[in-house]
């Protein structure tokens, strides 16, 4: 038998250095695993923190040096900077790289909340036996014998690195390994609830349904734009846009189910409603890490695909953006008020916020820096999500810490009073809400002016119209909690604040000193966005 | 047109065989009906009994199969590998090593953790 000639191989160029971020969080998620399988139960917890936290520390250091050490791939300050790696799979430009640090902070401090133990009375806030029925003898059993899943540490590591891989993704094929990476982890810990088990798996149930639908339309997205460019690589997508080789039809088909998947992910209204169900349910310190780091990453590569591949046909998918913009602003905005639950309230406040980051979407220039004293619009949006992010996870913690004997007191009537019960935690999620209303001296006002500019700036003045009316009816609502937990007499016993560990206390303290600091002075961030610069191409 | 022309008969040949086949054989076959053919079919293995009122069931079967699934798409990538080693060199070794590592601490999981034990 003869087999064919091979070839003459050439080895990939794979920059490992400029990857390595990536590497080492994949790396350490896999050495979780090890441990879990090796490692004696009792050192599982002990291994599994400080080996996911060593590993976010290492991994935005070397983001940092890798952030450091790139060259400006175009002239003098503008434009890009950094290159494309990987063989064209993996943009290592300015974006990604900032990205990637924010993503581990954030990771960083959603693993001190995974990590709580004293809230639970020793154990982790994540059921100790995930396959036992809720309220059978198994259930009781492994609680009783304190089992814990570890393996939530892995998970998160997976999560962040599907997260980073997603963001920085050159083409559709490797985008979507990256959002099949963090969506998978992510739906498991959705179920993993140490209290309320059903809702726990009714939200992961729901959150894998609908994630895999929206996860198959952005697959039949990315078939239909590779039938019209015939490249997955966004550049040639590029390409053939500006050169109007392919067929208008299958291009339009492709962008709308593209967008169908990736708004799903920031949850824009229509295809929002998994937020709040899985929000609700999810062990809280996951919603937090959801709230922050995925709305992150998902932002990231709307924008990314949006500017990048698809902008010469911004033409076609600006009105459409505008449109999502108001109905999600609106949804978010609107339900929120009539919502019981702070939970479900919270998750209804990401939904508006997202409408507020859509509308600098929908107002973008390309992304292009005119004057150097403007507010791209990418610039915007990636500050937003940093202030915002750090004010979700610290009022997730404060609701990690308000409790009563069935777990947390997530009904607003138990917040009643909570300001006479514990004014420190009471005034920290006071803070967080009026970051989030986007009253001045927060990091809500310096982001929501950021976003608001540059959409002016874009043109899409009357959606800032739109958000400014919407934030008005929103800070309603973030107002009325604040009174609610001030001015009110709590019902009955009243909510309790439970003490928590220093890991708690950390993330709450971190939370309040972001959302102040970036109020105040917000221009060291801005400018480390701004100097991240454009998308490279 | 007649690029299509190749596609277009193999799936009237794939619609007309299985159509044949279903028709033939329903027509040719002998009826002799017994309890195991009226049974739901559940993978070729036993069906599993659902507890009554909801409960757990056991899912061993499941866990060897999907490891069946992904040792043998391991075997896929390294029939290709194995050919042109020669021309990969260092690299091609190296790679592959990373690669059958990082399957391999899905197997130690799931044998450290008795998802091998039958019983």
């Amino acid at each position: 038998m003869t087999l064919l000639a091979a070839p003459a191989f050439q080895a990939p160029n794979l920059a490992y250095g400029r990857l390595s971020p990536l590497l080492i969080i994949f790396g350490v998620a896999l050495v979780g695993v090890v441990v879990e399988a090796f490692a004696p139960r009792e050192l599982r917890y002990q291994i599994q923190s400080l080996l996911a936290l060593a590993g976010l520390v290492v991994a935005f250091i070397s983001d940092v040096l890798v952030a450091s050490s790139s060259p400006f791939s175009s002239s003098a300050g503008t434009g890009a900077f950094g290159g494309i790696e990987a063989q064209g799979a993996i943009a290592v430009d300015g974006p990604a790289m900032f990205v990637w640090g924010i993503l581990l902070v954030m990771t960083l401090v959603s693993v001190l909340l995974v990590a709580e133990r004293r809230l639970e009375g020793g154990l982790t806030a994540f059921a100790g036996q995930a396959s036992a029925l809720p309220g059978t003898e198994a259930e009781r059993e492994a609680s009783a014998r304190g089992i814990e899943h570890t393996e939530v540490f892995p998970l998160v590591m997976f999560a962040v690195g599907g997260m980073m891989l997603f963001a920085s993704a050159n083409d559709f094929l490797t985008m979507f390994v990256g959002l099949e990476v963090f969506s998978l982890p992510l739906y498991l810990l959705c179920g993993l609830a140490r209290r309320r088990r059903l809702i726990s798996q009714e939200a992961a149930m729901k959150y894998f349904l609908l994630g895999a639908f929206s996860s198959a339309i952005f697959v039949y997205g990315i078939a239909m734009v590779y039938g019209f460019a015939g490249s997955f690589t966004f550049a040639d997508v590029d390409n053939a846009i500006s050169s109007r080789v392919g067929a208008d039809g299958l291009l339009l088909l492709g962008m709308g189910l593209m967008g169908v998947g990736l708004l799903f992910k920031v949850s824009a209204a229509p295809f929002h409603s998994w937020t709040p169900d899985v929000y609700q349910g999810a062990p809280t310190a996951i919603t937090a890490f959801m709230s922050a780091c995925t709305k992150l990453a998902a932002f990231a590569a709307l924008l990314r695909v949006f500017y990048v591949a698809l902008g010469g046909a911004r033409w076609d998918w600006q009105p459409v953006v505008w449109i999502v913009a108001i109905i999600t602003m609106a949804v978010g905005s609107v339900i929120a008020i009539t919502q019981t639950d702070i939970k479900r309230l919270l998750a209804y406040s990401t939904i508006a916020h997202t409408g507020f980051l859509l509308t600098a979407f929908a107002g973008a220039y390309q992304g292009t820096i005119v004057l150097t004293n403007q507010v791209s619009s990418l610039q915007a949006v990636l500050f937003y999500l940093v202030a915002y992010g750090f004010s979700s996870i610290g009022a997730f913690a404060v609701v990690t810490m308000v409790r009563d004997s069935s777990g947390e007191a997530t009904h607003l009537s138990r917040w009643a009073g909570l300001g006479k019960e514990s004014p420190v935690v009471a005034g920290a999620m006071a803070l967080f809400l009026l970051s989030f209303a986007g009253i001045p001296l927060t990091s809500g006002f310096t982001s929501k002016w950021a976003v608001f500019t540059a959409a002016w700036e874009g043109g899409a003045w009357p959606l800032v119209i739109v958000a400014v009316v919407m934030s008005l009816v929103a800070a309603f609502f973030y107002i009325r909690i604040i009174v609610l937990m001030f001015f009110s007499d709590p019902v009955g016993e009243g909510p309790t604040v439970v003490l928590p560990s220093m890991l708690t206390s950390a993330v709450v303290t971190v939370g309040a000193a972001v959302t102040i600091l970036l109020g105040v002075v917000p221009q060291p961030v801005l400018e480390l966005a701004r100097h991240a610069g454009e998308f490279v191409r | 047109m007649n690029l299509y022309l190749p596609i277009v008969f193999l799936g009237i040949l794939a619609a007309a065989f299985a159509v044949f086949s279903v028709v033939a054989s329903s027509m040719l076959g002998p009826r002799r009906y017994n309890r195991a053919k009226l049974d739901s079919y559940e993978c070729g293995i036993q069906p599993t009994p659902q507890p009554v009122g909801g409960g757990r069931f056991p899912v061993k079967y499941y866990i060897t199969a999907m490891m069946f699934i992904v040792f043998d798409i391991e075997i896929i990538f390294l029939y290709p590998w194995a050919v042109y080693f020669d021309s990969m060199k260092t690299f091609g070794l190296i790679e592959m090593v990373l690669f059958i590592a990082t399957v391999f601490v899905a197997y130690a999981y799931v044998w450290r953790r008795g998802g091998l034990e039958w019983e």
